[in-house]
C-alpha cells in the first residue's frame, strides 16, 4: 500500500526494525532520548494510547490481539504493574526474537519503558530463555549501558526462565517470575489480566515492544504507511526450510506468501508452507498467493501465529514432517492437563503410524475423534496448536494420506527432516 | 435469567469420573477419562445435580459459573 501525498522521500521516515543501532549511542543518534512524560502526564498518555490504536499494531507473540485494547485493559487496572517482555521465543523454527535482542535490544527495551510509564509500572522484565548465551549477553550489555547513561526510567531487569516451548506462554511465564514454576495456569475468564503476587502482569512480545518503540516516537503514521490497511505494519518472519538463505525478514504485512519464500530461494518446488510455526498450519500450493496476515490467512482456514514460515520441497514427506512436530508438542506438554498429556501422544503415534504406511483400520476415525476431543480442553492453548497442526497436515496432504493409509506409503518418508527441532525427533510408531 | 455452564479446571482434575456418573446427561469422558462437557447452557432441572457433582469431585475441579463476558465487551477507562 502506498502512502497518499508523502513529503519528499528523503525526509520521510520509513517505520522498520531489522538495521537499526545496536549500541546506545547509535540509537541515541538515531532516534534520540527516551520521549516520556515526567510525573503522570495525561496528555502524553493520551497522546501514546491514540497512536497505539490508530497504528494498528496487533501482538507478535502469536495472538494478534490489539495492543491498543491490552494496554487500555492493563491502564484500567490502576495498580502499578510489572511490565514483562517476552523474548522466551520457544518455537524451534523462530528466531525473531533473539535476533532482534542482538540487533537492536534498546528498540525493545524502549518498548516496555514507554509502557511503563503509560501504565504506572515500576518494573520491567526481559525474559530470555537461559543457555541461550548470545541473547543474554546482548540484552545484559545493553542493560550495562543505559544503566551507564541513566537512560532508562524505570528499573530494567532480566529473568532467564528454562528453554522450553510452553515457557513463554504468558500465564506460565507470570507463574515462573511469581513462583519459578514454569507450567500454565488454568484461567476461567482469559479477560482478567495477569497477575504477579498482586501487580497485574503486563506481558508483550518482544517484536510488539520494538514496533511499540517507533510509534511511540513518530506516531503511527510510518507505521501506517507499511502493509495493508486493514493490518498495518511490518512484521518479522524466519524463514526455513527448502530454501538456499533461511533467516530473518521483515516484510511488509499482506506481503504474499511466494514473495516471502522467494526472498530465501526456494532450492527446489515447494509443495506447501507450514504458517505460524509448529502449532500453526499447512498452506497448500493453491494458496500461495495468500496474503501473510491474520484475516487472508483465517479465510482460507490457516492462521497467522508467530512468525514463521517453512517451506516444504518435494522431496519430503509431508505426514512424516507433521509427525515429527506432533511428537515434538507431545514432548513439550506441561503434563498437567489430561486431554492434553495423554492425548498428544496418542494423537501423535496415530500420525505416525499413517507416514510409515502401517495404518491400522480404524486408524483415521480415530485420530479425527482425537483431534476433536483433545481441542480446546487444556489450561493453555497448547494442545489446540498441536490439533491444528495435525488437522491442516490431514487436509493439505490429501493424496499422501489416501496412498499412506493403503499401506503405500510415499518414497520421502523416510527422508532425514528439513525442519528445526532442540532435541533429535524420532518417528517412532 | 442466568445462564450456567459447568468448567472443568483441567489442571486440578484427575480423571476420578465421579462428575460423570452423576451427571451423564452433560459429562461424558474421554477414552483417558477426563471429563467432557456437552456445549452450552446447563438445563434448569439438572443444576441441583451438576451442584452435586461440583461438591462430591475429589479435586474440586468442577465448577458451576455464569457464562464468563468476553474481554472486548468489557468497558474500558482510559488515562
Amino acid at each position: 500500500m502506498c502512502p497518499s501525498p508523502s513529503p519528499a522521500p528523503s525526509l520521510q521516515r520509513v517505520h522498520h526494525l531489522l538495521g537499526q543501532p545496536a549500541d546506545l549511542r547509535g540509537h541515541l543518534d538515531a532516534h534520540g532520548p527516551l520521549n516520556v512524560a515526567r510525573g503522570r502526564s495525561n496528555s502524553w498518555q493520551h497522546s501514546l494510547v491514540a497512536s497505539l490504536e490508530e497504528s494498528g499494531l496487533t501482538g507478535r507473540g502469536g495472538g494478534a490481539f490489539p495492543t491498543s485494547v491490552k494496554v487500555a485493559v492493563s491502564q484500567s487496572g490502576g495498580h502499578a504493574g510489572m511490565v514483562v517482555v517476552n523474548a522466551m521465543e520457544g518455537e524451534p523454527a523462530s528466531s525473531k526474537d533473539r535476533l532482534l535482542l542482538t540487533r537492536a535490544p534498546h528498540l525493545v527495551l524502549d518498548g516496555a519503558q514507554y509502557l511503563a510509564t503509560l501504565c504506572g509500572s515500576d518494573r520491567v522484565v526481559i525474559c530470555v530463555p537461559e543457555g541461550r548465551a548470545a541473547a543474554v549477553a546482548a540484552v545484559r550489555h545493553a542493560m550495562q549501558e543505559r544503566r551507564a547513561h541513566r537512560y532508562a526510567r524505570v528499573r530494567e531487569e532480566i529473568a532467564l526462565p528454562p528453554d522450553r516451548f510452553i515457557a513463554g506462554e504468558e500465564s506460565a511465564l507470570a507463574n515462573w517470575i511469581e513462583s519459578a514454576r514454569s507450567a500454565p495456569v488454568f484461567r476461567p475468564d482469559k479477560g482478567i489480566p495477569l497477575r504477579i503476587g498482586k501487580r497485574p502482569a503486563l506481558v508483550h512480545n518482544a517484536e510488539t515492544l520494538a514496533h511499540i518503540a517507533l510509534i511511540a516516537r513518530y506516531g503511527s503514521g510510518p507505521f501506517r504507511a507499511r502493509g495493508m490497511s486493514e493490518e498495518p505494519g511490518t512484521c518479522l518472519v524466519t524463514l526455513s526450510g527448502a530454501v538456499t538463505h533461511s533467516g530473518v525478514v521483515e516484510v511488509d504485512k499482506g506481503t504474499p506468501l511466494w514473495d516471502i519464500v522467494q526472498r530465501g530461494q526456494p532450492v527446489e518446488p515447494v509443495q506447501a508452507l507450514l504458517v505460524g510455526g509448529y502449532g500453526g498450519t499447512w498452506v497448500g500450493y493453491g494458496h500461495f498467493r495468500t496474503p501473510y496476515a491474520s484475516i487472508p490467512l483465517r479465510t482460507i482456514g490457516a492462521t497467522a501465529g508467530v512468525g514463521v514460515i517453512v517451506a516444504l520441497g518435494e522431496t519430503s514427506c509431508g505426514l512424516a514432517e507433521s509427525a515429527r512436530i506432533a511428537r515434538y508438542l507431545a514432548g513439550e506438554s506441561s503434563g498437567q492437563c489430561g486431554p492434553c498429556a495423554f492425548g498428544l501422544p496418542a494423537i501423535a503415534d496415530d500420525l505416525a503410524r499413517l507416514a510409515g504406511g502401517h495404518c491400522d483400520h480404524g486408524l483415521l476415525a480415530r485420530l479425527d475423534r482425537r483431534l476433536g476431543e483433545v481441542n480446546g480442553r487444556g489450561a493453555c492453548r497448547h494442545p489446540d496448536g498441536a490439533v491444528a497442526l495435525v488437522r491442516s497436515a490431514l487436509s493439505v496432504f490429501t493424496a499422501d494420506v489416501a496412498a499412506h493409509s493403503r499401506g503405500a506409503p510415499c518414497s520421502s518418508w523416510r527422508n532425514p527432516t528439513v525442519l528445526r527441532f532442540p532435541r533429535p525427533i524420532g518417528l517412532g510408531g | 435469567v442466568k445462564d450456567l455452564r459447568i468448567t472443568i479446571d483441567p489442571v486440578a482434575c484427575d480423571a476420578y469420573g465421579y462428575c460423570a456418573e452423576i451427571l451423564p446427561e452433560v459429562i461424558g469422558l474421554d477414552e483417558w477419562g477426563y471429563p467432557i462437557i456437552r456445549d452450552g447452557p446447563l438445563a434448569g432441572e439438572l443444576v441441583a445435580l451438576a451442584k452435586r457433582a461440583a461438591r462430591d469431585c475429589p479435586k474440586r475441579a468442577l465448577t458451576i459459573r455464569a457464562r464468563a463476558d468476553r474481554l472486548t465487551s468489557r468497558p474500558v477507562r482510559r488515562g
